[in-house]
């Protein structure tokens, strides 16, 4: 309100003429970058989905892609482990991250720090260096560790990752172990901000620890919760890596996530229409996806 | 006292907090030593032996400790020098662009009233909510087919050079400053380049450098888009050409270690000296965005 009667009185000045001259000047480097690798892609990869792509010339074939996509089990599929992955590993790192948040509030700043650190620090690996090591981890021969630790237990050794019984299973143990400090300092952040009266007005009344979670805690930190968990779903439903390198969504598709069909059908199969148009349902899946939730729980979060 | 009431301080009963301590302090342990233990594991059996595969001889902690695995990921390849250098000159470039132009567009669009200001503000954060599957394929094209640019340092550079998310995370550090500041400068007769480069950066240091470690870190680990604009193994980043040297060698435990070791380490270096950087990081955007 205020920032457009600010912009109304300036441009009534003499000055106006060098606003907009240093304005297109400072934007222009970055508005040159932004039409040519994101504004042109978006564009031509709706006219792709409308096509089948061929180098010389590309056959318009109307909405066939989209009928492919729809007809197609392994897309239905990949839906289906996606919303799996996503439905296990969102509301449970959010947990996890917020239990450690809620621990880590009972020591002092510099203690704090050292545990944000620790946690932080797996998320600085490259997700390929990741999945080497977490490669190994799953191993399928008794040496592996995961398998060490069935046999410790005495139970029988498991082929983690070609296994349709484990395989994703394997992704989503993979995924709450080596992800969680960006939440885990997200969370922390919002406690810090919490005021210390409202807990001392709590403890007057004799609230106990876990009443003071469920009443003070956790509607405080709501903004939060919102944005990780939007965030969460929205980088779940374009999961890639992990899938990629330590499964290739095997074995029998059990693990193919939309982000890897999408990766497959473009630059294995060179079927780039087909592609841009599953690309295109996922951006419309995860736009209504973060409507309905901002709608659900955003109606009384105050940014 | 630091601590905040959410816990009780129990101050009448000292054992009562010593003991609740000890069984939080334990379970943080407990889960520092699951999160941190593959990189711990990685980095212990890079210097583990070469030859050793998948065997049952294989050790967490190794018998002999020794640099014949990174020897062997170097030899695997004429390049592999070569792909540090390739990640550390995209890298370093890309920050370069962001950190000067993301930041500068930013400003005009919150501190510069130009005309179609708002339109091409919204056009940026729609962009950031487009999930990159939607624009991989025709960037693809348009970078490989039409311009003929795979295998350039270019097309590694290019597409990551200004990113929208840095637009506007500087667009919304600079909505805070005080716009009295930037008045009052250009009635002293500043321009707004002079503004921006004597008044605006310097009281922006701590945004900017959370800019340039974040878009280093992504840069530095990003496989998907060099891994499609490269085929010559001269050109491989450090993480494409790990991902081809575990297809080479797949049983080759130690030295694929060793070479996911390398492809972190430099992360690590920053980490341990700019943590505070990296930390505030995560707060800078969650909060703002």
């Amino acid at each position: 309100m205020t920032k457009k009667q600010e912009n109304k009185t300036k441009r009534k000045r003499s000055w106006i003429k060098a606003d907009d001259i240093s304005g297109y000047l400072f934007i222009s480097v970055a508005m040159i970058i932004f039409a040519a690798f994101t504004v042109y892609p978006v564009f031509s990869a709706i006219r792709t989905s409308f096509v089948e792509y061929k180098p010389f010339g590309s056959e318009f074939v109307g909405f066939e892609n989209y009928i492919e996509t729809f007809t197609n089990a392994l897309f239905y599929k990949s839906v289906k482990n996606t919303i799996v992955y996503t439905v296990v590993v969102v509301p449970l790192s959010l947990v996890i991250a917020f239990s450690i948040a809620v621990m880590v509030m009972a020591f002092r700043k510099r203690t704090q720090s050292i545990f944000k650190a620790i946690y932080y620090l797996p998320g600085i690996a490259s997700g390929v260096a990741l999945s080497v090591v977490w490669l190994w981890l799953y191993d399928s021969s008794p040496s592996g560790l995961f398998n060490r630790i069935l046999s410790f237990f005495g139970l029988s050794t498991q082929n983690w990752l070609n296994s349709s019984k484990t395989s994703m299973l394997s992704l989503i143990i993979m995924a709450l172990a080596s992800s969680q400090g960006s939440s885990i300092i997200i969370y922390v952040a919002a406690l810090l901000g919490i005021d210390n009266s409202t807990f001392e007005a709590a403890e007057l009344d004799g609230a106990s620890f876990m009443q003071k979670i469920r009443y003070i805690v956790i509607p405080l930190v709501k903004p939060s919760t919102l944005f990780l968990f939007v965030t969460g779903i929205i980088g779940s439903f374009q999961v890639f890596m992990n899938a990629y390198m330590m499964t290739g969504g095997g074995p029998d598709n059990n693990t193919t996530m939309i982000g890897l069909l999408i990766f497959n059908n473009a630059f294995v199969y060179s079927k780039y229409g087909l592609a841009c148009a599953q690309a295109i349902v996922l951006a419309i899946i995860i736009a209504a996806i973060s409507f309905v939730q901002f709608k659900l729980m955003g109606v009384d979060v105050e940014y | 006292m630091s601590e905040m009431s959410l816990y009780s301080k129990h101050t009448r009963n000292k054992k009562v907090l010593y003991l609740r301590n000890s069984i939080l302090t334990f379970l943080l342990v407990l889960g520092a030593v699951i999160s941190l233990f593959p990189i711990v594991y990685m980095i212990m059996s890079s210097f583990g032996p070469a030859t050793d595969s998948a065997s049952a001889s294989r050790t967490i902690i190794p018998k002999i400790w020794t640099l014949d695995s990174y020897r062997a990921f170097f030899d695997f390849n004429k390049y592999s020098l070569r792909w540090i250098w390739n990640s550390l000159l995209v890298a370093g470039l890309v920050v370069l662009g962001n950190v000067v132009f993301a930041s500068m567009a930013g400003y005009a669009f919150s501190k510069i009233p130009f005309k179609g200001r708002s339109f091409l503000f919204f056009a940026v954060l729609v962009a950031m909510m487009i999930p990159y599957q939607v624009t991989q394929v025709p960037l693809y094209i348009l970078i490989v087919n039409k311009f003929h640019l795979s295998n350039t340092y270019a097309s590694l550079i290019l597409p990551g050079l200004v990113t929208s998310y840095n637009i506007f995370l500087s667009k919304q550090f600079f909505g805070g400053l005080p716009t009295s500041l930037i008045e009052s400068a250009k009635i002293e007769g500043c321009n707004q380049l002079n503004i921006f480069a004597r008044i605006v950066v310097p009281l922006s240091k701590t945004v900017l450098a959370v800019m340039a470690i974040n878009t280093f870190m992504s840069t530095w680990n990003t496989f998907f888009w060099p891994f499609l604009v490269t085929s010559k193994d001269s050109m491989y980043t450090i993480q494409v050409g790990l991902k081809f040297f575990k297809f080479a060698n797949s049983t080759l435990f130690g030295p694929m270690m060793a070479g996911a070791t390398i492809s972190a380490l430099p992360m690590f270096v920053l980490f341990f000296s700019l943590q505070k950087y990296f930390l505030e990081g995560v707060t800078i955007g969650a909060v703002k965005g």
